[in-house]
């Protein structure tokens, strides 16, 4: 049998779906395997990968986040109506954000885990809360201008090439390659990170070890703030404005992706590189598939296609797996 | 089994309770909004638009409670209730316009059942990729989200399909001796499916699946078979939620109500369904339904936002299900041990 030459893991898997999808595209379109695309693909993308790292996290502490669109939301409305009111600059208007986002993700932990409420009600009820009472507050009126400093961003080794193509580090990619570098850190090699994972795997074995549960709950729910904190920066700068009512809605495609990237919702369960390549599939995916010249109404039905197949074929092989170990 | 914090044990345990409970939230509410807004809250005009408003809400948050009470979540609801309601619209705006007759009214018929058809086999994909492949319910349907809403919006672009015979709109905007049509619709889905939740051999075993679904299995129980059946209901369930808002708006979108994906799971949780399964109840469904209702009329009468209201919801949800765990016998509050 060619067993030998089969991927193994989930991750092995999904390098080489990206792969071919990538020989593809690259055949089909000559604009897919540039320098300049790949810069765009993670700059437009950079709002949805930070919140997946954050939710990664979440994930593998084996309890559950919606409500960082939320968190998000607040977290720009508020950084920015002080920015424009004050003199900041960059170190204030991340401590903002990053402070909003901690205390609604500590608020979120507090529900969880003192008040016992289940991780996915309690945090449903803080994604109402939240959003209701930033509209509520600011009856959704849109921030339009922006700090000058902040509006051109961050470029560090910028450069053109020959074609006269502009090239650089931006805000975006810095902010994630941060995040999940630190993310990674955490969760492969910090004790916090290894204990987060025990806590997902087995929560009752986790208590009777004398793990310290509410701290690890604490700074699962406090990293995601912080991950849904700094993509609102990310997201602020990219559209240049802020609008309250856009990020709200897509909880969804966030967890679509960090599923895809073989995280279990049981807890446990997930990995950096995995959440990178099941981003990165839907990304290329929908990027690929326009630069093709496929029509963009139809890239919603190719990635929920995808999706379908591969929670498919994760679920066939976990229970393969289960059915040899028997 | 033993109760997870925050939810009874038990069909047999805290039900009574918990009814009793929303109903003096609901009439809490009722007599302070009748302070604060005067005569106006109770007129007939707004319980009128209240029960016009509450049935496609209604109907798609019992299509999710059919599967939280086996222990899943149906995200495609809403996705699939467009997907529906664009397959009947779509032939129906090919008919000839102005006609009647038995052969236009068998086409209409047949335009209807063209969308029931489409949800059964969604219906069946779903609950086979959940009951036979083995995926979880969050994830399958998830998935199904995405794909499904990816065909609405394929098919129309994004555009809106408009313009129903008046014998459709009827069914979203008429009344039947003073009784809106909706409500209708809905009391006549709601008393079917507590009947057969609660007195069905089916509606048992899908309690026991969302209780444990491997003792189920053992225990001689055809729970593959029961888990599409259920996701087949669900899905006819949010076809008809979706014909019913087709009927309201005269016109169908890919897009439509979307934003009610999250109020129907906290609808559920509101009543009293445990959303990991194996408890719900019918009846604490629609008080919570009132209750959300009442919440957002009286704060559009009262001139709030009604984003005022989602957050109040939010509010209620916390609440009670922090209550919920003080009687369902968890008795401290807060479990002060963690901070040893």
């Amino acid at each position: 049998m060619p067993s030998r030459l089969m991927p193994r893991s989930h991750e092995a898997w999904l390098l080489v779906v990206v792969l071919l999808l990538c020989i593809l595209l690259s055949i089909l379109s000559p604009a897919f395997l540039t320098f300049r695309n790949a810069q765009d693909l993670i700059t437009t993308n950079a709002f949805t990968a930070i919140l997946a790292a954050g939710l990664l996290v979440v994930l593998v502490s084996g309890g559950i986040d919606i409500s960082f669109t939320a968190t998000a939301t607040v977290a720009q409305y508020l950084a920015f109506t002080v920015a424009n009111a004050y003199d900041v600059g960059w170190l204030g208007i991340v401590a903002i954000v990053s402070g909003v986002g901690i205390s609604l993700g500590l608020l979120n932990a507090v529900l969880i885990q003192i008040l016992r409420i289940p991780s996915i009600i309690a945090t449903l009820a803080t994604l109402n809360v939240y959003y209701g009472l930033l509209i509520f507050v600011t009856r959704g009126d849109y921030i339009y201008a922006l700090p000058q400093w902040f509006n051109s961003g961050i470029e560090l080794f910028a450069f053109r090439d020959g074609d006269g193509n502009y090239f650089s580090l931006n805000l975006q990619i810095l902010a994630t390659v941060l995040v999940f570098a630190a993310t990674w850190l955490i969760l492969r090699y910090m004790r916090l990170g290894r204990q987060i994972t025990a806590f997902g795997g087995n929560r009752e074995a986790a208590r009777r070890l004398g793990l310290p549960i509410l701290k690890l709950q604490c700074f699962v729910y406090g990293w995601m703030g912080f991950c849904a904190g700094i993509a609102s920066l990310v997201q602020a700068q990219l559209a240049q404005s802020i609008a309250p009512t856009v990020l709200v809605g897509r909880e969804l495609d966030v967890l679509a992706a960090v599923v895809l990237g073989g995280a279990s919702l049981m807890g446990g369960v997930g990995t950096v590189l995995g959440t990178i390549l099941g981003l990165a599939l839907v990304a290329i995916l929908q990027n690929g598939l326009i630069l093709a010249g496929f029509s963009s109404y139809w890239s919603g039905f190719a990635t929920g296609l995808v999706i379908v197949v591969a929670v498919c074929a994760t679920a066939y092989r976990t229970n393969r797996a289960e059915a040899l170990v028997k | 089994m033993i109760g997870r914090p925050g939810f009874p044990a038990g069909p047999g345990r805290g039900g009574f309770g918990l009814n009793t409970g929303l109903l003096a939230v609901l009439l809490g509410l009722i007599v302070l909004f009748s302070l604060l807004a005067g005569s106006d809250f109770l007129s007939l005009r707004t319980v009128s638009a209240f029960a016009f408003q509450l049935p496609e809400l209604g109907i798609l948050s019992l299509a999710m409670m059919v599967a939280m009470l086996s222990g899943g979540l149906n995200l495609s609801v809403i996705a699939l209730a467009n997907l529906c309601a664009l397959t009947m619209g779509s032939l129906l705006t090919v008919l000839p316009a102005g006609e009647s007759g038995l052969p236009w009214l068998a086409a209409v018929v047949a335009s209807v059942a063209a969308g029931f058809v489409v949800a059964a086999i969604v219906g069946l994909v779903t609950g086979y990729i959940i009951a036979y492949i083995g995926v979880s319910p969050i994830l399958a349907t998830l998935g199904m989200m995405t794909l499904l809403s990816g065909i609405s919006v394929g098919m129309t672009r994004g555009n809106i399909v408009s313009g129903f015979p008046d014998a459709i709109v009827f069914f979203g905007n008429g009344t039947v001796v003073g009784i809106p049509v909706p409500l209708l619709i809905f009391i006549a889905c709601v008393v079917p499916v507590a009947i057969l939740l609660t007195r069905s051999p089916f509606g048992l075993s899908v309690t026991m699946i969302g209780s444990n679904q491997r003792a189920t299995h053992y225990s001689g129980v055809d729970t593959r078979r029961a888990l599409v059946k259920l996701y087949v209901l669900s899905s006819l369930l949010a076809c008809l939620a979706g014909f019913v808002m087709m009927a309201r708006f005269n016109s169908a979108n890919a897009s439509y109500g979307e934003s009610y994906l999250l109020v129907t799971v906290l609808a559920c949780v509101l009543g009293g369904a445990d959303p990991y399964g194996g408890f719900a109840r019918t009846s604490g469904l629609v008080l919570a339904l009132v209750i959300l209702q009442v919440i957002s009329s009286a704060f559009n009468l009262l001139g709030f936002n009604p984003f005022f209201a989602i957050a109040i919801w939010g509010l209620i949800l916390i609440a009670t299900t922090a209550l919920r765990a003080v009687a369902g016998g968890n008795l401290r509050l807060i479990d002060w041990r963690l901070f040893r």
